[in-house]
């Protein structure tokens, strides 16, 4: 028993010595319907926001900082790609085809979709204590002991025991809490920003930022930092079993810890 | 089946029949206000309807910031346009002296405008931010008549939703709400910076909405018309916007 580390309450007790006499039914799900659900909800929205967040950029792959920018101010940086539009100064000989109707009309429609299941998580998440249960940090966790174990776990690339099937560790929480409670708000925050009519509304959303271009230039990096998220949490995700991990948020289940080998 | 999966079942049923009878009122209460764009069809019409909802229900008077003289660009700038039409030229040739507004549709009092008489009412301006969806942007003094101003002087009459507006390029149209149309700081602006509005911008005479994106502040005006229904404009879908793949709201 003392192997199975944190396996939740439930499964203490019942444990019988063989894995394949669990009946698979009073075995309890690694992960809820509802994140489940709104995990691929999101993975599909985020997917479609990318791709047309990359049409729109390429329309104008300048950036600036402040309320203003275009093709005679100074830029902060430059992308390195062609243009889909002729006046943009490039360098390159040729124009792209634009893109930027169906990209547009994809994002908001992909930001609607993800703002709201968002929401849905975010309410579960607090009145279920899914937070407090799964993704906040034990005490014992934020140590500098607790830190230094978990990184040198993943510096030698060690497989997950166990135990790590059934929760999460120190910095996949932190992680995952950053994406969450961080980096979510702040793509949809620099998001409205962008909007002429919203922040006629709530001037602040864009004064806080320092501008109009400002917002559109964190956003851009907000992206690229969630982007950088999903590509090392794939790779974290086949690195620790893909198989497993993949039906513990398809189906729920999963058979990791479980087995004895 | 045990009572179990039947309550359930008859829970799933109510919960799903609750589910489609809400969206139906939902969907009525929204037209009846005015919440759903002509470009409401489609596999994007979900999105579009709920910004433009939201939008009208969170923004309808906001008024979009305006800046100090000192925070306009410089150089002024112009983006990229189609080749001038022929009967453009023409116009620009004779100093836009012959250049009309026609106004009309729904309301009392059809008229046509000429540049000096448009000048010749109170004119107003604002220094704001022009945001292309491309993503750049700049801030300029934009002189103009509120066409609120225009609206009552020719009248509009009570069932009028909306206010179609026409570029001398037959290409290039667009239309409003009534709510963005009598927005006091929507302007048929003529002036840029305390000079003519530069043919570049738009002169002589350009639709400008600083609470929506570049591509909705249509150039070179030269025919408004009230309607309560935009299905008899080109597709139905508002403007030649959504025609193009563009959204019919750009204050996103």
């Amino acid at each position: 028993m003392a192997s199975l580390g944190s396996v939740p309450e439930p499964l203490r007790g019942s444990f019988p010595n063989s894995a394949s006499a669990v009946p698979t039914s009073t075995i309890p799900l690694r992960h809820s319907a509802l994140v489940r659900i709104t995990h691929w909800i999101t993975t599909l929205c985020f997917l479609a926001l990318l791709v047309s967040g990359v049409e729109i950029v390429i329309s104008h792959p300048r950036f600036y900082w402040g309320e203003t920018g275009n093709d005679l101010t100074p830029t902060l940086f430059k992308l390195p790609i062609p243009s889909s539009r002729a006046l943009v100064p490039t360098g390159y000989g040729y124009v792209l085809p634009d893109q930027n109707g169906w990209s547009r009309y994809l994002h908001f429609q992909a930001a609607w979709i993800v703002v709201l299941t968002g929401l849905l998580y975010a309410i579960y998440g607090l009145f279920t204590g899914h937070f407090r249960k799964n993704l906040f940090p034990g005490s014992a966790d934020l140590s500098w002991r607790g830190f230094s174990v978990a990184i040198a776990k993943h510096l030698r690339f060690e497989r997950p025991g166990q135990a790590e099937a059934w929760t999460y560790n120190v910095l996949q929480r932190l992680t995952y809490l950053l994406v969450i409670f961080i980096m979510f708000p702040l793509v949809i925050w620099t998001g409205l920003a962008m909007s002429p009519a919203f922040v006629s509304a709530v001037p602040a959303t864009v004064t806080l930022l320092g501008g109009q271009e400002s917002a559109r230039t964190i956003h851009f990096f907000v992206s690229v930092a969630l982007l950088l998220f999903l590509l090392i949490h794939v790779v974290m995700v086949c690195l620790a079993g893909f198989r497993n991990r993949m039906r513990a948020m398809v189906t729920g289940r999963t058979r990791a810890g479980l087995e004895r080998t | 089946m045990s009572d179990f999966s039947r309550r359930k079942l008859i829970f799933t049923g109510l919960a799903a029949t609750a589910g489609v009878s809400g969206l139906g009122i939902a969907a009525r209460i929204a037209q009846k206000y005015g919440l759903i764009p002509p470009d409401h069809g489609g596999i994007y019409g979900l999105g579009e309807t709920l910004t433009y909802a939201a939008q009208r229900l969170l923004t309808k008077h906001s008024l979009a910031r305006e800046f100090s003289r000192s925070q306009i660009s410089n150089p002024p700038f112009a983006n990229e346009m189609p080749p001038l039409t022929e009967a453009f030229k023409r116009h620009q040739a004779g100093g836009f002296a012959d250049w009309r507004l026609t106004v009309d549709g729904m309301v009392d009092r059809p008229a046509t405008f000429s540049l000096a008489q448009l000048k010749s009412y109170p004119s107003s301006s604002q220094i704001t931010h022009l945001a292309c969806e491309e993503g750049w942007s700049y801030i300029a003094e934009w002189i103009g008549v509120p066409l609120s101003h225009i609206l009552d002087v020719v009248g509009i009459q009570p069932q009028a939703r909306y206010v179609v507006y026409f570029s001398i390029d037959p290409d290039w149209w667009d239309s409003i709400d009534v709510a963005d149309a009598t927005h006091p700081q929507t302007f048929l602006a003529y002036g840029l910076n305390s000079n003519e509005l530069p043919v570049g911008n738009g002169g002589p005479l350009r639709m400008r909405l600083p609470r929506q994106l570049g591509y909705k502040n249509v150039k070179f005006i030269t025919h408004l018309t009230i309607t309560d229904n935009m299905k008899g404009f080109g597709a139905g879908l508002g403007s030649a916007s959504p025609e193009g793949g563009y959204a019919w709201y750009a204050g996103i």
